[in-house]
């Protein structure tokens, strides 16, 4: 192996694969047989973050960037002039096996240019799959994205031996798509995804008949898309998230904050600034609606399409419901404690267990991890609660932003703990 | 005041604790001989001789109160190396034992409890670091060695973990701090306590011709993942603390 042509083509082909976001190595359920490589765990690792903060657990690589599309967006398109590389689908292989043997990775995150068709790519990118699984007996995590417009034949061997597959919507709605990638069009993504959302149905089904069926994408599918490069709101963003949650039973959606590296004038300026703190509010949004039961709906609506950057979504949704607080601690349900601002899925848990023992105060709440300062508004306690008259308070919202702000505009990544 | 001192072990420790109960002592400390200076000579000093059925029946008792999972807690304790291990431990059994209906575990309220959720989550904290921040490093004789400094005596937790991940290659890690490892030679998977600390002085120069190619590539890979424009190096260091950037090859 020519190691010096292999460092330049990993440096041109990580470089154009860093911008999707949608890598995690959660949802594993590979495990090791004997005497093999590899075992994926189901919180998945992080083994290190890049400079940006961003967590880097598998290697994120394209196949190749040379593409015959043009997708604005897109630093691979192909009117951009740029250096373009392609590994063999040896050097993928032995890359992921040697990183992941130094346990710098947990596996493999592929995604790739269309070189000539959908479907040529896309068998180019079953075969990395194929080969670690079958010939390194690796049993590491291997998220493959999907290229839109594979056949079904392709999808059902990828889901084979792929842990994760995706396809990226890009762009959040189908007009924004045709602006920006004229080449392409919605039903190419998802018709394959949901060939694999019924595979993965009907895997679950035939597994508790026959124990032994080949796993089927046993971690899910997800996608990813591009915010601020075209000019929904996010209401709009999250109204699609959540049909997709819904419809395709996606286990992510990523959302991924422009980075303008292109000059076009359907885009964005290049001055434009990463639209980082958005961002973080959509991820926060979206685990509200994942782990807190938030539906769509009680995030934004059609009066309020946006997300307030001012404070988090769960703090927003409390300042407009102020009538459902205060939140008795001892005689509440579990979904309510869930929605007290600075009380988050693990306290409120230690919350329910704890005051089985003892009548709580506010005391203890900081004692379970609560972030009491702003909790301590929304909360009554059996022995009264001093902070309560400032609910009815009309500068109550100026309280809470003034008191909290220079933590709250520090958070600028999906990856801090959100709450 | 009695106190018992014992031989550093996880059941000389439970052993103990057997014989408080046994010697009905009330007002104990319970001290590893590593750590004990005597400062009053007329203190009175109970020995413990390490006996694995005391330790195991204290063992069966607490599975029955607490769980297996309530006992991997108190393990966790037990290799935070904290200065009051021992005492939060007593504290734990003694309300165990006192409330054997309950799982005294969640009664967070109660501050050794609450101390013991804390010290809990620091080791484990610790644990899930050391999964991520192993660094393999393959030898001339193909065994992939890494070296760690944790904060907590983590080892043993992390056994399992990477016993099941690398099945087929020999690999040893080694806690320089505490001067032990795990040695994993495509059959058994155990602890080694060397006499002498391991010599590491120039030990790059027994890596496998291929090791350094390998560190390269995730270097660059490493750079060139990176995106400039949102560039954060305080979310960084706050992921990847300093203190362990000596042992990250992509921190070279
Ligand atoms: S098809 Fe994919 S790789 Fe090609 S230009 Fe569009 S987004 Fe980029």
């Amino acid at each position: 192996m020519n190691f010096e042509r292999l460092k330049e083509k990993l440096e041109i082909l990580a470089d154009a694969a860093k911008y999707d976001v949608s890598c995690s190595s959660s949802g594993g359920t590979r495990k090791n047989k004997k005497g093999a490589l590899g075992d994926s765990s189901v919180s998945g690792i992080c083994h290190t973050y890049t400079e940006d903060g961003r967590c880097v657990s598998l290697l994120k690589i394209l196949l190749t960037n040379h593409c015959i599309y043009d997708c604005a967006y897109c630093v691979s398109r192909s009117s951009n002039d740029i250096k373009r590389a392609g590994f063999t689908v040896e050097e993928v292989v032995d890359l992921t096996i040697n990183f992941y043997r130094r346990n710098y990775i947990e596996g493999l995150f592929l995604s790739s240019g269309i070189f000539k068709n959908a479907d040529t790519t896309m068998e180019r990118l079953v075969r990395v799959a194929k080969k670690l699984r079958l010939e390194e007996n690796f049993n590491g995590y291997i998220h493959l994205k999907s290229i839109p417009g594979a056949s079904d034949e392709l999808m059902q061997e990828a889901a084979l031996y792929a842990d994760r597959l995706s396809i990226n919507l890009e762009i959040p709605t189908e007009s924004g798509l045709k602006l920006l990638a004229p080449e392409k069009n919605r039903q190419d993504m998802l018709s394959p995804m949901k060939y694999i959302q019924n595979g993965i149905a009907q895997y679950k089904d035939e597994k508790k008949i026959f124990r032994k069926v080949p796993k089927f994408a046993p971690a899910g599918q997800s996608t990813q898309m591009i915010v601020g490069a075209t000019n929904e709101n996010d209401l709009q963003i999250i109204k699609v998230a959540d049909h997709f949650y819904k419809n395709f039973s996606l286990k992510r959606v990523y959302y991924s904050g422009y980075v303008p590296v292109l000059e076009d004038k359907r885009l964005p300026s290049l001055t434009t600034a990463v639209p980082m703190l958005r961002e973080n509010r959509l991820y926060q949004s979206d685990w509200l609606m994942r782990f807190y039961g938030f539906k769509a709906e009680e995030i934004l609506d059609p009066n309020m399409p946006y997300l307030d950057l001012e404070v988090d979504p769960k703090l927003s949704w409390a300042l407009r419901h102020l009538h459902q607080f205060p939140v008795n601690l001892q005689t509440a349900d579990y979904q309510m404690i869930l929605r007290i601002p600075g009380i988050g899925v693990k306290t409120a848990q230690k919350i329910v267990q704890a005051r089985r023992f003892q009548i709580l105060n506010m005391d203890h709440l900081k004692k379970l991890g609560a972030a009491v300062n702003r909790a301590k508004y929304f909360i009554d306690f059996n022995a009264g609660n001093a902070y309560l008259r400032y609910l009815t308070d009309k500068n109550f919202r100026n309280l809470l932003v003034g008191g909290s702000s220079s933590k709250f505009h520090n958070q600028f990544s999906q990856q801090l703990s959100l709450f | 005041m009695i106190t018992l001192l014992y031989d550093g072990s996880f059941d000389g420790l439970l052993t103990a604790v057997f014989e408080v109960f046994e010697y009905r002592y009330k007002d104990v400390e319970i001290v590893s001989n590593g750590r004990f200076h005597q400062e009053n000579i007329f203190a009175e000093i109970h020995e413990v001789i390490t006996q694995s059925d005391k330790a195991e029946r204290v063992l069966k008792k607490l599975e029955q109160n607490i769980e297996k999972s309530g006992i991997h807690e108190l393990l966790k304790v037990y290799l935070s190396e904290d200065s009051e291990l021992e005492q939060l431990i007593l504290s734990a059994i003694r309300q165990s034992i006192q409330h054997p209906d309950k799982n005294i575990l969640q009664n967070y309220a109660d501050t050794d409890i609450l101390k013991i959720s804390k010290i809990c989550k620091s080791v484990s904290r610790e644990r899930h670091r050391m999964t991520a921040f192993v660094r393999f490093e393959k030898m001339q004789d193909g065994v992939f060695f890494a070296k760690i400094d944790p904060d907590f005596d983590v080892l043993p937790l992390i056994r399992k973990h990477f016993k099941d991940r690398y099945q087929d290659q020999k690999w040893m890690i080694y806690d320089l701090r505490r001067n032990y490892g795990i040695l994993y030679d495509l059959e058994n998977c155990e602890f080694f306590y060397p006499e002498e600390k391991l010599d590491l002085h120039k030990y790059q120069q027994k890596f496998h011709d291929e090791e350094q190619n390998y560190q390269t590539l995730w270097q660059r890979y490493f750079t060139k993942t990176n995106i400039v424009e949102r560039k954060n190096l305080k979310l960084h260091v706050q992921h990847v603390p300093k203190r362990y950037w000596k042992y990250l090859t992509e921190k070279w």
